[in-house]
């Protein structure tokens, strides 16, 4: 048996993932990034060998992706994440043609062809108004941790409107609103309508075509998925639980696959001319 | 003797101005506007009067300005922020002809004609990168009191590059400098170039004509005051009174009031 790592190097969270070579995932695990991003890949990576009860040689190969791909100093080769992300997506389900990631810090919408290459991509990642970063500002503003927000929201009977301009000026709306007496649920799902909303107008960008495939860590909350269903008017597929918050780790791994297949048919190719 | 009153109030802070006939700035206050938009304007206000020495009656207009001018319930009226920073600015150095307002939440390019009446202005209100909060954000970032942050940005001697434009990504950005084991001073002299930069961007849109005058509550920070300069190549005129100019250039239409000039000035504040 043969593996590969993924290593996705977000701004929030670092995921690891070991894919054997039948496309079953071996060991997984998630760190947070902090500054040292070279140390969170390391202690991600050796906590999902430990998962997989596997010893590090066993690893045949690491791609590191994700906006810390270049501080991966044990990595064999890095993707970006848009390729990663388009791999990811293939992986759990084939029939897709379009990806919405939202990360703590970018949202990003990309379109593939049949070989799960992306012909177009939007990407947001200079105003927090567009990323997981306004969910988690907005909470803070009305006393509650982001671990909290997908049980706060999911009690929400109501959507108080948020303008989502900036996540900063929020601040002074949540406010406005909580002294109006608004329920903090309403104000958070406001907030996720908000920014979804903004991932709608990525989407239309890119021209948005069935199936789509949703990732990222803020979709680990159920409300959000349910809000974009219902902002796109279409089914949307997305990989259970907490590996919607892998895709890019998986799709690195699958990559790390063709890259060993490569390899091995490039010796076998040299080998009777040696 | 009459008297006029200006009560700016700021998202961050409330300014009052009292002025006597002759325009001179009588008493002055200021505090933290906190959620109570009401009570901080009332309190300001008291406490300029207080610090007058002047009776409640003898101020005969009272005007209000900033984002939370509709809040001063005892004004007479309100005019816009950018008509009192244009006026008060003009008051304070006659020779202005571009005005840069930087306050807590937004920034204002101004240009001026010579009585104070605007001709053009930008500002930043949809996004809070190039504000004061940028460097709120840095000081709770670092833990560096806010008075601290010029005076520490003027030490350095390698300033780094802040690549964020959002106030939100910028406080990582400058825990990771931090991080790379950078020094404070180099991480807040990015941040201040960064906030000048985007600041001289609003001001090349009404276009910089000398004299250039800084005010708002930015206005005190050295480190900014000397980042523009730098940039510009030019000496901006900045006063005691920076972050009053405001509150001035309301007390300054409520003396109009007054004395029946206000008509003619009536034209500017539809303008802005």
């Amino acid at each position: 048996m043969t593996y590969s790592a993924g290593l996705d190097v977000g701004s929030t969270y670092t995921k690891a993932i070991i894919l054997d070579d039948h496309d079953q995932i071996a060991g997984k695990a998630m760190v947070s990034t902090g500054f040292k991003l070279d140390q969170a890949a390391q202690s991600a990576f050796e906590q999902a060998l430990e998962d997989a009860r596997l010893s590090r040689d066993e690893v045949s190969y690491v791609v590191s992706t994700g906006y810390g791909r270049y501080q991966v100093s044990f990595r064999d080769v890095n993707v970006t994440d848009l390729t990663a992300a388009a791999r990811g997506s293939r992986f759990f389900f084939p029939g897709t043609r379009t990806v919405l990631d939202i990360g703590g810090q970018t949202m990003k919408a990309m379109r593939l062809d049949d070989q799960a290459r992306v012909t177009s991509f939007r990407l947001n990642d200079k105003c927090a108004a567009g990323t997981g970063a306004f969910l988690e500002k907005t909470a803070r503003y009305m006393g509650f941790d982001t671990q909290e927000i997908g049980n706060l929201v999911q009690t929400s009977k109501d959507s108080v409107p948020i303008s989502g301009v900036c996540a900063v000026f929020a601040e002074s709306e949540v406010i406005n609103h909580l002294s109006h007496g608004s329920a903090p649920a309403d104000i958070m799902y406001g907030a996720m309508v908000s920014l979804v909303d903004r991932s709608a107008q990525l989407m239309k960008r890119v021209r948005m075509e069935p199936e789509v495939t949703l990732a990222g860590g803020i979709l680990r909350f159920p409300t959000m998925a349910d809000v974009i269903r219902e902002k796109l008017d279409m089914a949307v597929n997305m990989p259970s639980d907490d590996l919607v918050q892998f895709l890019g780790a998986v799709g690195a791994a699958v990559l790390g696959h063709l890259r060993i297949k490569k390899l091995a048919q490039e010796a076998a190719e040299l080998e009777p001319s040696a | 003797m009459a008297y006029a009153a200006g009560v700016d109030v700021g998202s961050t802070q409330t300014k009052a101005i009292i002025i006597d006939e002759d325009q001179e700035i009588v008493a002055r206050a200021l505090i933290d506007t906190g959620a109570n938009v009401v009570a901080a304007a009332e309190k300001a206000y008291v406490n300029s009067l207080e610090n007058s020495g002047l009776r409640e009656e003898e101020i005969e207009y009272i005007v209000g300005t900033g984002y939370g001018r509709y809040r001063v319930t005892f004004g007479n009226t309100q005019v816009t922020e950018i008509s009192c920073h244009g006026r008060g600015a003009v008051r304070v150095f006659p020779e202005t002809k571009t005005v840069l307002d930087m306050g807590g939440q937004d920034t204002k390019a101004i240009r001026v004609g010579p009585e104070g009446e605007i001709l053009d202005f930008c500002m930043n209100d949809k996004c809070a990168a190039g504000t004061g909060r940028f460097l709120g954000a840095a000081s709770s970032a670092l833990d560096i009191p806010i008075g601290e942050l010029g005076p520490t940005a003027l030490r350095a001697e390698n300033p780094v590059r802040i690549s964020t434009t959002c106030t939100v990504f910028a406080e990582s950005e400058v825990l990771s400098w931090l991080g790379k084991g950078k020094a404070i001073d180099d991480i807040l002299l990015g941040v201040h170039q960064s906030i000048g930069s985007r600041s001289i961007g609003l001001l090349r849109r009404v276009g910089i004509e000398e004299q250039l005058s800084f005010t708002g509550g930015v206005a005190r920070n050295v480190g900014m005051v000397h980042v523009i300069n730098e940039t510009l190549g030019l000496e901006v005129n900045v006063s005691e009174d920076s972050h009053y100019m405001g509150a001035i250039g309301a007390a300054l239409f409520a003396l109009d009031y007054i004395m029946g000039s206000r008509v003619p000035l009536k034209a500017q504040e539809e303008l802005a």
